[in-house]
């Protein structure tokens, strides 16, 4: 077993840690630094549950592995919402009930944000049809967007209502 | 005292989530999450031998793993006490009955060490033959003595066949449907730690389950320990759809761990992978339906026979034919259930076993009942409906489909339809809608539930129930029930439930939940304030049992509902859309519209996702199912995903309980598939009979 030391910044702290090179983001988070609040539904980057935002950018933390991440900030569902004050994803989520378990909601917050961002951004989709004009986040282009994150209780209606809400 | 629902405040309110502020930020702790002292961290080892006998085992490249703590086997494992139930005798004998199977276990300091010690884990099978489907034209069917729930297993009145020689109009017609997979977004977790103290060995088990107090006697008993030495503690749940009702071969593979390594916590979450022979599933259905019309559309027979798979281990018999021994009028009827006993791993209830895949056969042969006859099929189900319940003659507590169907025709824009299939195309897209009625029983409670109050500091009341909430809302419902019940505001009620340790309850199942558990909240508050009146002293406290169904046996009980769907099939891709699906529901009365509206709509996305994409598919050659990760086994994503509402109209059962609230957990995915199968046939005029609707079938 080989292992490496890094150093993360999460949800605004400071966390070094030596760990097993072989240990995904999502692990180390959940594991070794007691951050649950990225969840993990497959481990196979398959449903989005684990999704957190890594200086800035969606991504899934369980292909990612941990000691390639050395100085990164992540930001979790958690740390969008500090002392207690939603983030305004957050409260839309509750205001439209974008929620039932409540298991793939923090993956779907964070990747609500960083969806948000990239349309900011101009970065088109699949469903995109004018790719030199301002992206318009449509219900159609925010379902597109949103499909890496799985929701088995099906509260899709609320979630896009939700995103629609605070993209508007 | 004001009790519910008369005079409610709160009964009624679309009073959002209480556990909301914890599920947006990812802080309620799921089992994997509660805070636990140095935890070991358990990776399985899983038979790859569909039948057969273990020769060997050799676990010594594992054991010297720097970082493992323990290998178990059947050759090491701690004895179990029962084995009442053989899919909990884990570890206890050399037998492999399924592919999966667990048989071996690696606790280690980290689950990268754990997954890699258990990777090193030789095993040698004197491998038998299996057999895994239950295919066609199998001579060794047979009948269950009972189906799930301990219904009858056949119903016959009349003569189906003799009626059907006489019919002016009849319909033959064979149905199936797949392998389908719960697929929770929490796999199957449970955190076990042993101890051993004065009172002797003690359980506590940090569980994703359904049902605590289910759980807790189950488990007690495989582990020959007293009840009240299992502690199971499960206040959130990411999901059940009924693969976390009853324990499975993980929790007494964890179990044994523990008590293994004594005094340290064990966490061990199934592998996405693992979870599809690890976790239950609803075995796939092959149903014949005839029925027999006058020239009118009323029906002279109806029969519908559905075959099923069991596992040889334990045996699962699907209620697939029950909607039908309710839904309609007809003189001569017929329902039976047969299954084929399988090597496989076993199988279980999800969401409205039976109705789901009953209803999508019986839904789609009316669809067919009303071309042939020329007929509306909204008003061919009109024709058909029963004055009393066909099969037990007993009145019907409320029985609105067609109000449902009525209020959802007229909402969804119904009566300006052009019957004639494949007659529009839009843009390449070939448009259609369809209808297809649902049911789902209002079961008797499973067992009788409890609960008890106390009076806190400041006008505070706490409520205590060992219920479940699995993101059905029933923590925020109960919570409406008991404020309303003790006449206190909304914020006066503390209520916990999710842990053993609280007055037994009922699990989540059947959409059993809100009714008995709401029950037992109003007799408990009832009882407290017969008791200590209205100013009650702090620390006052008093306990009850809910009521039982009072209209059990003397009424006919069930929940209806209409649903519709809006269909777009490309005429050269096959390619299949749902633009809308609207389904309008009589479910007695509504605690929280807020979370009742999700309930619906999400059993409502579920049977979209089961009428286009779910597909569990077992390769007979290594005994296996194939589509074991979420990328082999599709479930509906958000771009499948488009208009979809739940209305329902105004309705209460007081024949069910006090709240006169039927479940609303199950019903909404009745009925969907075939509303959605019989759109694609009003767009396409291609009938599909088989699930899911892939665009193969449009492509003929």
């Amino acid at each position: 077993m080989s292992t490496g030391s890094i150093m993360l910044t999460v949800d605004g702290e400071s966390r070094s840690l030596v760990i097993d090179t072989r240990t995904t983001l999502l692990d180390a988070l959940r594991d070794h630094l007691g951050v649950t609040s990225p969840k993990k539904g497959c481990d196979h980057g398959q449903c989005g549950a684990c999704t957190v935002l890594l200086d800035g950018r969606r991504v899934l933390a369980c292909l990612a592995l941990a000691v390639a991440h050395d100085g990164a900030e992540i930001t979790t569902a958690a740390g969008l919402s500090p002392d207690g004050e939603p983030h305004p994803l957050a409260q839309a989520f509750i205001d439209h009930d974008g929620f039932q378990c409540g298991y793939c909601t923090p993956g779907q917050i964070c990747s609500a944000a960083g969806m948000l961002d990239e349309a900011g951004k101009g970065a088109p989709s699949h469903v995109t049809g004018d790719l030199e004009g301002p992206t318009v986040l449509d219900d159609e282009e925010i379902r597109e967007r949103m499909s890496g994150n799985l929701c088995r209780c099906g509260a899709y209606p609320g979630i896009v209502a939700a995103i629609r809400e605070v993209s508007g | 005292m004001t009790s519910a629902p008369t005079g409610s405040r709160a009964i009624g309110a679309p009073v959002p989530r209480l556990e909301g502020r914890a599920k947006v930020t990812g802080t309620a702790p799921y089992a994997y999450d509660q805070p636990v002292e140095a935890p070991l961290y358990l990776a399985a080892v899983t038979s790859t031998s569909a039948r057969g006998h273990i020769t060997a085992i050799d676990t010594a490249a594992a054991d010297r793993l720097d970082g493992v703590v323990a290998v178990l086997t059947h050759e090491n494992a701690p004895r179990l006490a029962s084995d009442e139930n053989a899919e909990l005798w884990v570890l206890q004998s050399d037998e492999v009955a399924f592919r999966g199977q667990l048989i071996g276990a690696v606790v280690a300091s980290r689950p990268e060490i754990a997954a890699q010690a258990a990777g090193l884990v030789r095993v040698e099978y004197d491998a038998r033959p299996h057999d895994v489907e239950p295919g066609p034209g199998r001579d060794d069917l047979y009948a269950p003595a009972t189906v799930n729930t301990g219904l009858e297993t056949d119903t016959i009145a009349g003569d189906v066949d003799a009626a059907m020689a006489d019919a002016a109009v009849t319909l033959d017609r064979t149905y199936s449907t797949p392998l389908q997979f719960h697929v929770p977004m929490e796999p199957q977790t449970a955190v076990a730690r042993w101890d051993r103290d004065g009172g002797g060995d003690r359980l506590t088990l940090y569980d994703s389950t359904q049902g605590v107090i289910r759980m807790r006697q189950i488990m007690a008993a495989v582990l020959g320990l007293p009840p009240d030495r299992v502690e199971v503690i499960s206040p959130h749940v990411g999901g059940g759809f009924g693969s976390k009702l009853r324990p499975k071969a993980h929790h007494v593979l964890v179990a044994l761990a523990a008590r293994t390594v004594e005094g340290r916590p064990v966490k061990f979450a199934l592998p996405r992978r693992l979870t599809f022979a690890g976790s239950g599933y609803r075995p796939s259905t092959v149903q014949r339906i005839r029925l027999g019309a006058d020239a009118d559309g009323r029906l002279t027979a109806i029969a519908h026979d559905a075959v099923g798979g069991t596992s040889k281990l334990v045996e699962f018999a699907e209620q697939t034919a029950l909607a039908t021994r309710t839904m309609y009028a007809a003189p001569n009827r017929r329902t039976t259930h047969r299954l084929a006993a399988l090597d496989v791993s076993v199988p279980t209830v999800m969401r409205a076993p039976g109705e789901a895949p009953g209803m999508f056969a019986l839904e789609s042969a009316m669809d067919e009942l009303a071309v042939a006859c020329g007929l509306d099929p909204i008003e061919l189900r009109v024709r058909n409906e029963p004055g009393r319940d066909p099969e037990t003659g007993l009145p019907y507590s409320t029985r609105n489909l067609v109000a449902c169907l009525r209020e959802g025709a007229r909402r969804f824009g119904w009566t300006d339809r052009d019957p004639a299939p494949a007659a529009r195309l839009d843009d390449g897209w070939l448009t259609g809608t369809g209808v297809a009625a649902a049911t789902y029983p209002a079961y008797p409670v499973i067992g009788p539930s409890n609960a008890a109050i106390r009076a806190l500091a400041g006008g505070r009341y706490r409520v205590d129930i060992a219920a479940a909430d699995i993101g059905t809302g029933s923590r925020t419902a109960l919570t409406q029930i008991a404020a309303d019940a003790l006449a206190v505001p909304l914020d006066a009620v503390d209520l916990r439930l999710g842990e053993s340790t609280l007055p037994a309850a009922a699990p989540a199942a059947g959409s059993m939940g809100l009714g008995g558990w709401g029950s037992a909240v109003i007799a408990a508050a009832r009882a407290f304030r017969e008791k200590y009146g209205t100013a009650p002293a702090e620390g006052a406290e008093a306990g009850a049992t809910g009521a039982g169904v009072p209209g059990a046996g003397k009424v006919a009980l069930h929940a209806f509902g209409a649903q519709f769907a809006e269909v777009r099939v490309h005429a050269d891709t096959g390619e299949i859309r749902v633009p809308r699906l609207l389904g309008v529901f009589a479910v007695g009365r509504v605690v929280n519209p807020r979370t009742a509206r999700s309930q619906l709509t999400g059993g409502m996305v579920m049977g979209l996702s089961a009428a286009l994409h779910e597909h569990g598919v077992m390769d007979p050659g290594p005994g296996q199912v194939v589509t074991r990760d979420l990328a082999d086994y599709h479930i509906a994503a958000h771009a499948d995903v488009q208009d979809v509402d739940a209305v329902w109209i105004d309705e209460a059962d007081p024949h069910y309980n006090e709240l006169g609230a039927k479940g609303v957990g199950e019903i909404g995915i009745v009925g969907v598939a075939a509303a959605i199968a019989n759109a694609a046939f009003h767009a396409t005029g291609v009938r599909v009979r088989d699930l899911p609707l892939t665009p193969d079938a449009f492509l003929r």
